[in-house]
């Protein structure tokens, strides 16, 4: 058994406010192999992004405390020195963020921002360095790149700025890739080139991808695996089809039951899961979603651990108490997934 | 960009344009004002009254003073009826000094706005960060006439470290043109560094969390290199345009109260004393002189902001 390309073993991130300790990572674990894709959902202030940025160091603060550990090629990124991870950052782990617009330098041309990632970490000439970048540029598909090297951001598209983001990204073929949220900010047609840019893009560097969302159409588009976070901890984990075709915990169920299916009539008003995600200043006791569930019982006082719990499957965890045969009786609703049912157009 | 320049520079004409119409109308088109009296000074006889209505027209209309008034100015025939100097010739003496005064004032204050802006933005909350922006505050409620005089009787006085006032010309000795104009320099240093290190402070603090300063410490960047090219960088853009104001409003004189107390003879003074003995002519001509470089620097921080910020190169 191989040593995963990246080992993250009870990450806890929380951060010291006027208001209280909020927990913002509780306990998550994941491994992450060469060449996988592995998907991590929840809604807003779920915990994903803390997670990841986590893992690239950009938490760090003076109100901020880590526990656990992040194992990336031998060294741990939670407690590397701000020397190490500048070594690391950009070479072996490396990052796109949500918003291309603001993410890139306003005042600096296209062809440095590149060509400054590529200087930090390799001792190679301006020149050399822009003559990679407009191949990279070309290599995600910037039309003329070699005449765009010296445009500036507000010049490209949305897309076209999440191109550069990525080729910048993947420049010095790191080892983890870490997309945040990537196509939220684009427009669907571009977020369809951008998904096969990624997958082709890793496959070819055999990078592991890491991928947040709160889109499970993405989700079943390009990941291996999937992670399902909800108010910081990690409540299911599988792979693709465990989790689509068969969901353990009551909150996979209220996503998989909030998206609207081609193949089905539409319904008049979505399903959607009741209440809102709690603060992380005060967490409910036991299980985090217990509050909004409505299979919740008196055991849920106590905090299900995460385990596999449907026998054959021994990767496939969840942290729900509902016995097996209980989960298979209260999954569907209305002959679908889901926790609620949506008023059906007949 | 060689569009965007020219466009700037020709509004600055078309502006430069606009502000000498207002100037003229201040002091000439007052009612009940005479401003031949006025021009002619307090000495001034009935001839010298009717010469200086004849030659600034003010027997004709309004448009033909206008230009009589901008032509005399222009081509240095501004006579100051009190003395019998020619004003024009006057200022560009006396302009030498100013430039003496405002220049190097001018480099130490900026130099020392970002040394200070940026130590109290990296260290943020700490010791040295909350004495700076004390200082900073001290250093801009200060009055100008009160800091210049404190530091004469204390460095050039009770102290003999610096000369007591003068000046001396930068071709026949620059050691002891710089030691004059040491103390005149830092009085006009200290004003400016507390406000400006304090904006660049702000600006870098708001530019830490910007978007683009994640991207660039993910990109594998040391500290320093994302301070240096992106922090600091994007939050210059403001101190330069309000550089361009101090320094052209200064170049005009606006320092007077440090030539005045320093006793250097720039135009700042030529101005001030001008204003005290209600001498029109110098004041006449200071304005204009003054409008001219806060136009003209204007134009030159706009077209400095485009070269720093691409976007904004786009617009007018």
């Amino acid at each position: 058994m191989t040593e995963p390309l990246l080992d993250v073993q009870d990450l806890q991130v929380s951060f010291a406010t006027e208001d209280g300790l909020v927990r913002a990572v509780d306990g998550v674990s994941f491994t992450l192999d060469r060449g996988e894709v592995v998907a991590i959902v929840g809604e807003s202030g779920s915990g994903k992004s803390v997670t990841v940025m986590t893992l690239m160091g950009l938490t760090r603060s003076p109100n901020a405390r880590f526990a656990g550990s992040a194992r990336l090629r031998g060294g741990d990124l939670v407690t590397a020195s701000e020397q190490e991870l500048e070594r690391v950052r950009g070479k072996e782990i490396a990052m796109i963020f949500q918003d291309p617009i603001s993410s890139l330098s306003p005042v600096m041309r296209i062809g440095n921002q590149i060509a400054e990632q590529i200087r930090a970490h390799e001792k190679v000439s301006k020149a050399d360095a822009l003559d990679r970048a407009a191949d990279l540029m070309e290599r995600v598909g910037i039309p003329r790149a070699r005449d765009r090297l010296r445009a500036y951001p507000h010049e490209f598209s949305g897309g076209m700025r999440q191109r550069v983001m990525i080729a910048m990204a993947l420049s010095l073929s790191p080892g983890v890739l870490i997309a945040d949220e990537p196509t939220t900010a684009l427009d669907v047609t571009v977020q369809a080139q951008i998904l096969k840019e990624i997958k082709q893009l890793s496959s070819e560097s055999d990078s592991g991808v890491i991928f947040v969302t709160h889109d499970l159409g993405v989700v079943a588009d390009i990941a291996d695996r999937v992670l399902v976070m909800y108010a910081g901890r990690l409540v299911e984990q599988g792979t693709l089809d465990e989790i689509f075709f068969d969901p353990q915990h009551p909150y996979t169920w209220g996503l998989m039951g909030s998206v609207t299916r081609v193949d089905r009539d539409p319904p008049r008003r979505l399903p959607a899961i009741p209440g809102q995600p709690p603060s992380l200043l005060r967490v409910p006791e036991g299980c985090h979603f217990r509050p909004r569930c409505r299979h919740a019982f008196d055991r849920c006082r106590e905090v299900p651990p995460l385990e596999s719990r449907v026998p054959g499957y021994p990767e496939h965890l969840d942290r729900c108490w509902l016995d097996l045969a209980d989960k298979h009786a209260k999954r569907e609703v209305g002959g679908r997934i889901g926790l609620a049912e949506g008023d059906v157009i007949k | 960009m060689a569009r965007f320049i020219v466009r700037r520079m020709a509004s600055a004409i078309l502006l430069l344009f606009a502000v000498s119409i207002v100037v003229f109308a201040i002091f000439e088109v007052i009612p009940s004002y005479n401003p031949a009296r006025a021009i002619a000074g307090r000495n001034a006889t009935a001839t010298t009254v009717a010469e200086v209505s004849h030659k600034f027209g003010f027997d004709k209309p309004v448009y033909v003073q206008y230009a009589k008034t901008m032509e005399l100015i222009f081509t240095g025939q501004v006579i100051d009826y009190n003395d019998n100097l020619n004003v024009d010739s006057q200022f560009a003496q006396r302009f030498p000094v100013t430039v003496s005064l405002v220049v190097p004032a001018a480099l130490i204050w900026l130099a020392g706005a970002v040394v200070l802006g940026s130590i109290s933005a990296l260290r943020v909350g700490g010791l040295a960060d909350r004495g700076l922006m004390v200082a900073a505050i001290l250093g801009v409620s200060i009055p100008v006439f009160l800091l210049a005089a404190v530091l004469l009787y204390a460095f050039a006085f009770k102290l003999p470290w610096f000369p007591n006032t003068g000046y001396v010309t930068l071709p026949d000795n620059p050691a002891q043109w710089a030691y004059h104009l040491f103390l005149p320099w830092i009085s006009i240093a200290i004003l400016s560094i507390g406000f400006y290190s304090r904006v660049l402070r702000s600006n870098l603090l708001d530019m830490v969390n910007e978007d683009f300063v994640r991207t660039a410490r993910a990109k594998g960047l040391t500290r320093r290199q994302v301070f240096n090219r992106h922090v600091l960088r994007n939050s210059l853009m403001p101190i330069v345009t309000m550089f361009g104001l101090d320094f052209a409003v200064l170049l005009g004189g606006a320092a007077l109260v440090t030539e005045t107390v320093f006793n250097l003879p720039g135009i700042g003074q030529y101005e001030a004393q001008a204003i005290g003995n209600l001498d029109v002519p110098p004041i006449l001509v200071g304005a204009m002189f003054t409008a001219f470089f806060v136009v003209l620097f204007s134009a030159i921080s706009d077209i400095v902001y485009a070269l720093l910020d691409p976007r904004v190169r786009l617009a007018g």
